[in-house]
């Protein structure tokens, strides 16, 4: 072991039922280091930090921790505790309506009497020597969420911890907030406590940290010092991509010249989902695409386009004439139709068939009083299980029985089945085998040609370049590009999502 | 059950176990397990004779016809629960309450001021359609507290479970109305004469049918399923989710303002703190007796009726041997047990795995 290291992982597999969420993953921690970890949603850092902390536990490999010699096991999250590893997560895990100092020493104290004096008097020292602006005896809730989070870290550190480990920490603070809770990580540091930083945010990484790991698809991709690493090498890292593939593989299809109408124009929307503003258009017949990391914001876009979330800002044109779309059901009138990111939540409904799936919007479009009857909406079923070639043993096969990518197809169904003139498709392939990931990209040049116009978003910029003729890039919540012509190849994609030339 | 099907399985078998697979299997089971036990035991259980009445009129009395008579009652609310249920995954425990309610306001219609009024001061169908409007509007604020303010079902509907019964006193004046001497008042709960079957029978199966017409001709049925199943789904698809909920509970409150006008019109009087007592426990147990999910989601309303009708199988049976009304509860709850443990999912896999291995053997030997 490193003689600076507080914490060594070594060779850590661990598998779930069907997938193999981490593959001799390596992670090492010194002392006074801030070091984070990165990846995409899925790479597979909840479940390193899930391993360390004792939610998990290992199939393989080992963990050393500085002052102990053998491989130390960790079953449980009372055992990472007991070790020096606190763990502060992404929602606040303490209790708004006790104290402070009740928070900071909940089931802490030992036997069943409380001294209440020494405990507030102790909190109270703690928090100046951090430097936090909060009172012991002040109630949690009446403290910003910022400081709720500084006092979440106290608490962690107050228990004697070497280790830290900060799960998005940021993701609901403001910038001023963000600050606050870095100038705490420094002073941390300097007290030689070491650090995991887990976060989506590229700027706050080269802000703070010291070094970076990445992890891709379960996979260990390599640890960096942050001075090492530019940021548009990080990203290429992180989806796996090398810089020099030029590969250009753009399909046929042109998508529709600059006179051609808008179909859908947008600007400065704005959903209470925490995005910042935004322009938008579309073309008839045109492939666009939001781009970015996951997390960035293009779903949170997307839905606010179809009135998914609540829209607080911007004017919408549809073919022209300014709408309002407060609720989905308006935009399917419109005309739009939106195929949601996550298919177990918000796409299929589990225990209805197939049949009731495909027909579910275009008979709320029809209206309560005018239901299909069973024949018609057979009739419906068959053809696209026909058209869409769905695996299903027969349309009154409950939905959530078939395979993923079956799915998908039932409630891509659906959309067309309302032959909406603007669709949004927001992960279409994910987590569906190859074949069906090229016939849907297949299907959606399919549908531009014929006139319609598609949003397309995918993690995988081989399929955008393959289908969009137009990118939006967008990074922290922002539009930061849009990518056309000639740009659209890997590297500019990359370094626009990067941002900038640092 | 699994679809998987064996060469050496035969026929027989998979139409048994699409049988027993199917929704509506659970509450016949039931039935024809009751009818079985009574069979045995007492046959005498199933006589039916034709008596006459004080007013000259012949009705029929026996055990199976009381079953149709308070079963009715009890269908009429699984009608409502059923669609509560399914849409807000949730049940109303305030049922028995707005019964009192819709009770109390359609005896206030009836006698205005005076508790013993000589003539009806309004026309029954006037009084019944208030008490529906009342009970509506109480299954109105149940609903608008589950679906806008997020409250659990049983939660939300424990305020009227409380408050129900006093409401009902207050709407008349905490006194006693009596309408017994307008006999037409009492048909409605009893027997219109010449007619050998209970009333509550028929309005039942208006009832039955024009739920029947409602799941035909709107969508009624798919759009609660659909909200109970996965809410933020169904919201993309341009369902209006609380809407939806709210919609169930006004469709229950009609059918608690019909199950009272039926309890009144028995007695043609009211007790406050009797009547209807404890009738949201039968008639959620009758969608649970249906096979239907009480977190909400897919529903059989064919296995619903039917299932409440068991349950008063069930508490006839009880009374015939001479359960007290006290002792009925224990032993309804037996039922519940054996329902909750049957429909539990490890005890249904370890079932069907019982099931697979014991027909796995037997196939085996048929072919050896």
């Amino acid at each position: 072991m490193n003689k600076n290291s507080v914490l060594e992982m070594r060779n850590i597999s661990k598998s779930f039922p069907g997938v193999r969420a981490l593959q001799n993953v390596q992670f090492s921690l010194c002392e006074g280091e801030i070091h984070a970890l990165m990846g995409e949603n899925g790479a597979g850092k909840s479940t390193l930090i899930k391993v360390l902390t004792g939610v998990y536990s290992k199939d393989e490999g080992d963990i050393f921790i500085k002052g102990i010699d053998n491989a130390v096991s960790i079953r449980s999250p009372q055992d990472a505790q007991n070790l020096g590893i606190s763990t502060v997560y992404q929602e606040i895990t303490l209790c708004p309506n006790l104290t402070v100092a009740e928070n900071m020493f909940i089931g802490r104290t030992k036997g069943a009497g409380v001294n209440w004096k020494k405990m507030n008097d102790e909190a109270d020292r703690i928090l100046e020597s951090l430097d936090i602006p909060a009172k012991a005896k002040q109630q949690l809730s009446s403290c910003s969420i910022a400081i709720q989070q500084m006092i979440a870290i106290a608490r962690a550190v107050d228990m004697q911890c070497k280790i830290l480990i900060l799960d998005e920490p940021t993701s609901s603070l403001d910038e001023q907030e963000v600050e606050k809770l870095f100038k705490l990580m420094r002073d941390l540091k300097k007290k030689g406590v070491g650090i995991i930083f887990v976060t989506h945010f590229l700027d706050q990484v080269y802000e703070v940290c010291d070094k970076i790991t990445v992890l891709r698809d379960g996979q260990f991709v390599g640890e960096y010092e942050i001075k090492d690493l530019p940021r548009v090498q990080l990203v290429s890292k992180m989806l796996g991509k090398e810089l020099d593939d030029m590969s250009d593989i753009r399909g046929d299809y042109e998508g529709p010249g600059e006179n051609v109408e808008k179909i859908f124009e947008a600007t400065s929307l704005q959903s209470n989902a925490g995005i910042k503003p935004f322009d938008f258009y579309i073309r008839k017949g045109e492939v666009n695409g939001f781009t970015g990391l996951l997390g960035s914001g293009r779903s949170e876009c997307v839905r606010a386009i179809f009135g998914a979330d609540r829209v607080i800002k911007g004017t919408i044109k549809k073919n022209g004439q300014t709408v309002k779309i407060g609720k989905p059901i308006r935009a399917m009138k419109l005309g739009i139709g939106y195929l949601p990111e996550d298919r177990k939540v918000d796409g299929i409904i589990g225990d209805l068939s197939v049949r009731e799936n495909i027909v579910l919007a275009l008979q709320v479009m029809k209206g309560f009083f005018r239901p299909f009857s069973k024949a018609q909406a057979y009739k419906f079923a068959d053809e696209y299980i026909k058209k869409l070639e769905i695996k299903t043993a027969s349309a009154d096969t409950p939905i959530k029985s078939l395979s993923g990518g079956n799915q998908q197809k039932v409630i891509l169904a659906r959309w067309l089945l309302t032959n909406p003139e603007y669709l949004i498709l927001d992960e279409p392939t994910r987590g569906i085998d190859v074949g069906t990931k090229i016939e849907i990209q297949k299907l959606v040049l399919e549908l531009a040609k014929q006139g319609k116009s598609i949003t397309f978003i995918s993690s995988e910029t081989d399929e955008m370049l393959r289908t969009c003729s137009r990118l939006i890039v967008m990074r922290d919540r922002k539009v930061v590009g849009e990518l056309k012509g000639d740009q659209l190849n890997q590297n500019t994609i990359m370094s626009t999502i990067a941002g900038g030339d640092k | 059950m699994s679809g998987s099907t064996t060469k050496n399985k035969s026929s027989f078998i998979q139409i048994l176990q699409s049988m027993v697979s199917n929704q509506i299997f659970i509450p016949i089971a039931a039935l024809l397990l009751l009818a079985l036990f009574n069979l045995i035991v007492d046959p005498s259980f199933y006589s039916i004779t034709l008596k006459e009445s004080n007013d000259g009129f012949s009705t029929l009395q026996g055990n199976l016809i009381s079953i149709l008579d308070f079963g009715s009652e009890l269908a009429i609310l699984a009608i409502g629960m059923t669609f509560v249920t399914s849409a807000s995954g949730g049940q109303d425990i305030s049922v028995g309450a707005t019964i009192a309610i819709a009770g109390s306001a359609i005896l206030r219609i009836l006698c205005g001021d005076n508790p013993r009024p000589s003539e009806l001061q309004a026309p029954i169908f006037v009084a019944v359609i208030v008490g529906c409007i009342v009970a509506m509007l109480f299954g109105a604020f149940n609903g608008v507290l589950v679906s806008f303010f997020n409250i659990q079902p049983m939660v939300a509907t424990l305020i009227l479970f409380t408050a129900g019964r006093s409401i009902a006193s207050w709407i008349n004046n905490g006194q006693l109305p009596d309408v017994s001497f307008e006999p037409s008042f009492g048909y409605w709960g009893t027997y219109i004469p010449g007619v050998p079957i209970p009333t509550p029978f028929f309005i039942a199966v208006v009832c039955f049918i024009v739920t029947g017409l409602i799941l035909k001709f709107t969508t009624l049925g798919l759009y609660s399923q659909s909200v109970g199943i996965n809410e933020s789904s169904a919201k993309l698809n341009g369902l209006n989710p609380k809407m939806i909920k709210l919609v169930t509970f006004v469709i229950l409150g009609l059918c608690v303002g019909i199950c009272g006008f039926i309890k009144v019109s028995r007695l043609s009087q009211i007790n406050y703190s009797v009547i209807a007592k404890d009738i949201e426990m039968d008639a959620i147990l009758a969608v649970a007796l249906g096979g239907n999910a009480l977190g909400g989601g897919k529903f059989n309303m064919t296995a619903s009726i039917l299932g409440a009708y068991v349950i008063q199988f069930l508490t006839t049976t009880l009374y015939k041997y001479g359960v007290s009304a006290d002792a009925l509860p224990a032993y309804k709850a037996v039922v519940v047990i054996l329902l909750v443990v049957f429909s539990a999912p490890t005890v249904r896999d370890g079932l069907s795995n019982f099931w697979k291995k014991n027909f796995g053997k037997k196939a085996v030997k048929e072919v050896g």
